[in-house]
């Protein structure tokens, strides 16, 4: 049994159900992350935790206590929404005041603790403004310091950040993992942006269509994604994802890809893996660090393989250059230095590492390799 | 949307569900008010149609008689001649006069706060009072027609308010002056709120400044006009206090209209059941117009 | 939060009135300038001819009037229209002058504004924030209750109040205005509370605010625009309403617009017009006071509620 326990929860309006069984399991001290795209059902949940909307079936609890009937006041848990939630009448002070009054603590002991907090945030100087007053990322650590002076269970942020611009996003980013590596409290935390998940999680819930798709560490989900939504998802330029063909490579299964020119090229599974599979339609998935310049590919990996493919076009993003080209069907698109001489319209070798390839079944959409 | 109920567990303190219901506590007298004073006194009158109260209410059925004899009484008849005319000239009038000077407005006029506001006071004014206004106005003996005769046009003549088949027009003469200024600020509110990049992208395509109101501007007032029908419909059969001030129904009984037609059957005439059915007939008119709109509003905001 | 959402019920569009456009189409082409400020100065005669008539009128004796020079400005100026129309006029039966009716609209008009405005508040923030089944339907039919012509209810109301003890008094017609005055108030706080953050009160509930302390300390301190609205809005209506007045109230208890009606068609005497004036303005002066002052106010709340009961 966990710190924060999800057991069978689903949601329903109606006849539409939003949230399908769902079962998560947070240790104390995680950084739950969940992602998905708008509707997926991410947002209910982390409400649900919160009491804000109740469980249709299944239970959740917190520190092995059901939480059915429970109000959001007395479950011990604190709250970070989009858009701040500040009270827009009161002070900052009176904000971060307002819950410890609720609760009835002596003014003193709220005057020491809002002192704290403040101090933590750095917004001491900014006590006595109203909100309206205040820039973006300052109302961002009102409403965290608000959430601070509850000492909750578990935090709950619900998308903190979208309402940042680029910069600002980034750096508060750092500065919430910062503040969860000092404090240490377990945080359930939703967001969109798959790289806010990467960054802070130390394991993400990947939620689409009311379902948990995969659930794991970062590493998991990136590397090995359960299926060819989460391997969409997740990632940045996001992964390639084409048609191929088992066959056989000096006696080994291997991919085999159609090029622009009708051309086929023969990929060997790294670790011969899908032997035994001849002749299936697969979807093969493949990152584009994977997919580099003979130079830039990694030397400990002995499954790398040269294919030559014409360069359709060039990306350069500073410190990469993206370089597309085009295999079964699609656009693939791989990861260069950035100082790397090729043009569109080249034929030039692509370095292919095959460890990181994941095969995918086209009906299914599930992981097979 | 914030959802107070939970999953009821198996039992649960009484705090608890007076919380839960408190929401509902504190709407319910309003809603019992309604369901009293507005339902219940709906149901009530609409019996009393189908009964023979006279002076008190009487609980004797009598079926549609009131309604027969309704739509005998000559006086009813006028009323609701009356309504149409008034109804027609007053919601056409208005509207056209609203738009008019809403598009005037709209021209990056100067003063043009204070000239909105010009045209709108009326509407802070009681209908009594304005009605007491245009009465002697328009009063032949010292209004318009005396002022204009001393100004040495002597055969200028207009005493419409002495004259049973003109008087409903004076009616309507100064229902427009106290509303018109309000739709005009609809239509205003109306305009204001049209994309600017649609009219720059039909100038650019050439639009006539006439055919860029009538294709593009007026289309798009299309909800204004809505709601001007149904507010100024709605006021128009409900009009009384102007009736009552400026002509009092009279000369005769030319101005009747249907809500003092109510009145004086119900507490001068003592015919309460006749009143009754006559209020039914206000109302059913009154909810064809109202309800399809309430319906149509409620349901777009959900 | 600060854009006070006008809501967009019964409203003829988006736009606020009460704002020039930034850009748009102009007539100039077509219509010179000149012309437009003529027609627009025209109309602005039309409006305030009414008001001149009756303030010229009401500060010059009645021989003037009758001889035919009511267009005319007064050529001896005189209160004494103002005074007897205020204090000894002859209304119904007694020679008061309108003083204690316009009392009587002041003490009905407060109490009915003041409880309207608070349930409506209260119903605005439990149809928007503590939505339930059904919380549309409830507001349909509270808002259906707005436009009924009041006819429908005049006879059972007038047993209802003679069984509660109130028939002809102050406070009957208080009682009146309030149950007929909800509706509005509703409709107005419930569109602006619709448009209030719920996120908020979301954070209130996790800070463990109750149900009144959220609507006291969260949604409350930020209602002020549309409470203005609320308020101006009831106060025009109940003191300009004359049907129910007509209807409910004893010869002492009568509201302003009643008592003026009386003054003006009592069939005794001379018609003394420049009283009959100078008593209308006197029932015009509240609304057009709140109007002046609060204008922008006033066409918002016009725009909401769009229907004078």
């Amino acid at each position: 049994m966990g710190f924060l326990d999800i057991k069978q929860a689903t949601k329903s309006y109606g006849a539409v159900k939003v949230l399908h069984e769902t079962d998560i399991s947070v240790e104390e001290g995680e950084f739950l992350v969940l992602v998905g795209p708008s509707g997926c059902g991410k947002s209910t949940l982390l409400n649900m935790i919160a009491g804000l909307e109740d469980v249709t079936s299944g239970d959740i609890a917190i520190k092995g206590r059901s939480m059915l009937g429970v109000k959001p006041a007395d479950r011990n848990i604190a709250m970070v929404f989009q858009s701040y939630a500040l009270y827009p009448n009161m002070t900052v002070r009176g904000n971060i005041s307002f819950g410890m009054e609720m609760h009835g603590l002596a003014k003193p002991e709220r005057e020491k603790k809002i002192e704290a907090v403040a101090e933590l945030l750095q917004i001491t100087q900014l006590l006595d403004r109203k909100p309206g007053q205040l820039s973006g990322g300052q109302r961002q650590r009102v409403a965290m310091g608000r959430a601070l002076t509850r000492d909750p269970d578990v935090f709950l942020f619900d998308e903190p950040l979208s309402n940042l611009d680029a910069k600002l996003r980034v750096d508060m980013r750092t500065e919430i993992k910062k503040l969860h590596h000092k404090l240490g409290t377990t945080i359930v935390y939703v967001t969109h942006d798959q790289i806010e998940a990467l960054t802070l999680s130390t394991r993400i819930a990947v939620m689409y269509g009311g379902h948990v798709q995969q659930l794991g560490t970062p590493k998991e989900v990136y590397d090995n994604p359960a299926n060819m939504f989460v391997a969409g998802f997740m990632g940045s330029p996001s992964m390639n994802l084409f048609p191929a063909k088992v066959a056989q490579a000096n006696g080994a299964p291997a991919a085999e890809v159609t090029l622009r020119n009708g051309e086929t090229a023969l990929l060997p599974f790294a670790g011969g893996s899908m032997a035994g599979h001849d002749g299936r339609d697969i979807i093969l998935g493949i990152r584009p660090e994977a997919i580099t310049d003979r130079d830039g590919a990694d030397r400990n990996s002995n499954a790398v393989h040269m294919i030559e493919a014409t360069v359709e076009l060039t990306e350069p993003a500073g410190s990469d250059t993206f370089v597309v080209t085009h295999m079964g069907g699609r656009d693939i698109t791989g990861r260069f230095r950035a100082d790397v001489q090729v043009e569109a319209g080249d034929r030039f070798p692509f370095a292919i590492n095959m460890e990181k390839a994941v095969v995918f079944d086209p009906e299914t959409e599930a992981r097979v390799a | 949307m914030t959802d107070i109920s939970r999953t009821e567990p198996a039992s649960r303190p009484f705090g608890d569900r007076f919380r839960d219901a408190l929401p509902k506590l504190v709407l319910s007298p309003s809603v019992a008010m309604v369901a009293i004073f507005v339902y219940g006194f709906i149901a009530f009158t609409l019996y009393l149609s189908f009964s023979d109260s006279r002076v008190l209410p009487s609980y004797n059925l009598v079926g549609w008689k009131n309604y027969e004899f309704l739509f005998r009484i000559r006086a009813w008849d006028t009323a609701v001649t009356n309504l149409v005319i008034f109804g027609t000239l007053y919601i056409a009038i208005c509207c056209a006069l609203g738009l008019l000077l809403a598009i005037l407005l709209d021209q990056k006029i100067r003063a043009e706060g204070f000239i909105r506001t010009v045209y709108l006071y009326p509407m802070a004014l009681s209908f009594i009072v304005t009605g007491v206004a245009w009465k002697w106005f328009l009063d032949p003996g010292i209004g318009l027609e005396a002022v204009m005769r001393g100004w040495g046009w002597e055969s200028f003549r207009f005493d419409w308010i002495k004259d049973s088949d003109m008087a409903i027009y004076t009616i309507v003469i100064a229902a427009v002056w106290q509303t018109s200024g309000f739709v005009m600020a609809m239509f205003l509110a109306g305009l204001r709120g049209i994309d600017g990049e649609i009219l720059k992208a039909a100038q650019i395509d050439g639009a006539s400044t006439f055919s860029l109101y009538r294709r593009i501007v007026i289309p798009q007032l299309r909800p204004a006009f809505m709601s001007a029908f149904v507010v100024l419909a709605h006021m128009a059969i409900k009009s009384y206090d102007l009736v009552v001030a400026l002509t009092g129904g009279g000369p005769g009984n030319a101005t009747e209209v249907p809500a003092t037609f109510m009145y004086s059957y119900t507490f001068t005439r003592n015919q309460m059941g006749i009143g009754a059915a006559s209020a039914v007939i206000m109302l059913m008119t009154i909810a064809a117009i109202i309800v399809p709109y309430l319906w149509s509003e409620l349901r777009e905001k959900k | 939060m600060a854009t006070a959402p006008t809501s967009r019920f019964i409203t003829a569009g988006t736009g606020d009135p009460t704002q020039p456009r930034a850009k748009g189409p102009r007539l100039s082409a077509h219509l010179p300038r000149v012309i437009l400020y003529a027609l627009l100065t025209l109309f602005c005669i039309y409006y305030l001819l009414p008001l001149y008539v009756m303030v010229a009128n009401s500060l010059k004796p009645l021989s003037e009037i009758t001889a035919g020079g009511m267009m005319a400005l007064p050529d001896a100026w005189t209160l004494a229209p103002w005074q007897s129309a205020w204090s000894t006029a002859q209304i119904g039966v007694e020679a008061t002058g309108l003083r204690p009716y316009f009392i009587n609209s002041l003490v009905m008009v407060i109490p009915a504004v003041a409880i309207s405005t608070i349930l409506g508040a209260l119903n605005g923030y439990v149809l928007t924030k503590w939505h339930f089944r059904g919380a549309t339907l409830i507001f349909g039919l509270l808002l259906f209750g707005c436009f009924i012509p009041f006819q429908m209810v005049l006879i059972p109301m007038a047993r209802m109040l003679g069984l509660m003890g109130l028939s002809g008094t102050v406070p009957g017609l208080i009682f009146v205005h309030l149950v007929y005055g909800i509706g509005f108030s509703t409709l107005y706080f419930r569109n602006y509370y619709a448009a209030f953050p719920t996120e908020l009160v979301r954070a209130a509930q996790i800070d463990g605010a109750g149900f009144f302390r959220i609507f006291w300390r969260i949604l409350l301190p930020s209602s002020g625009p549309i409470a203005v609205v609320c308020i101006i809005w009831q106060f025009t209506n109940i003191w300009n309403d004359f049907l129910f007045g007509a209807s409910f109230a004893d010869f002492d208890s009568q509201p302003m617009t009643v008592a003026l009606n009386n003054l003006v068609n009592s069939s005794t005497g001379v018609k003394e017009y420049n009283v009959h004036f100078a008593g209308a303005l006197m029932a015009a002066a509240p609304t057009l006071l709140v109007y002046i002052v609060a204008g922008r106010f006033f066409v918002r709340g016009l725009m909401a509620g769009s229907v004078k009961g």
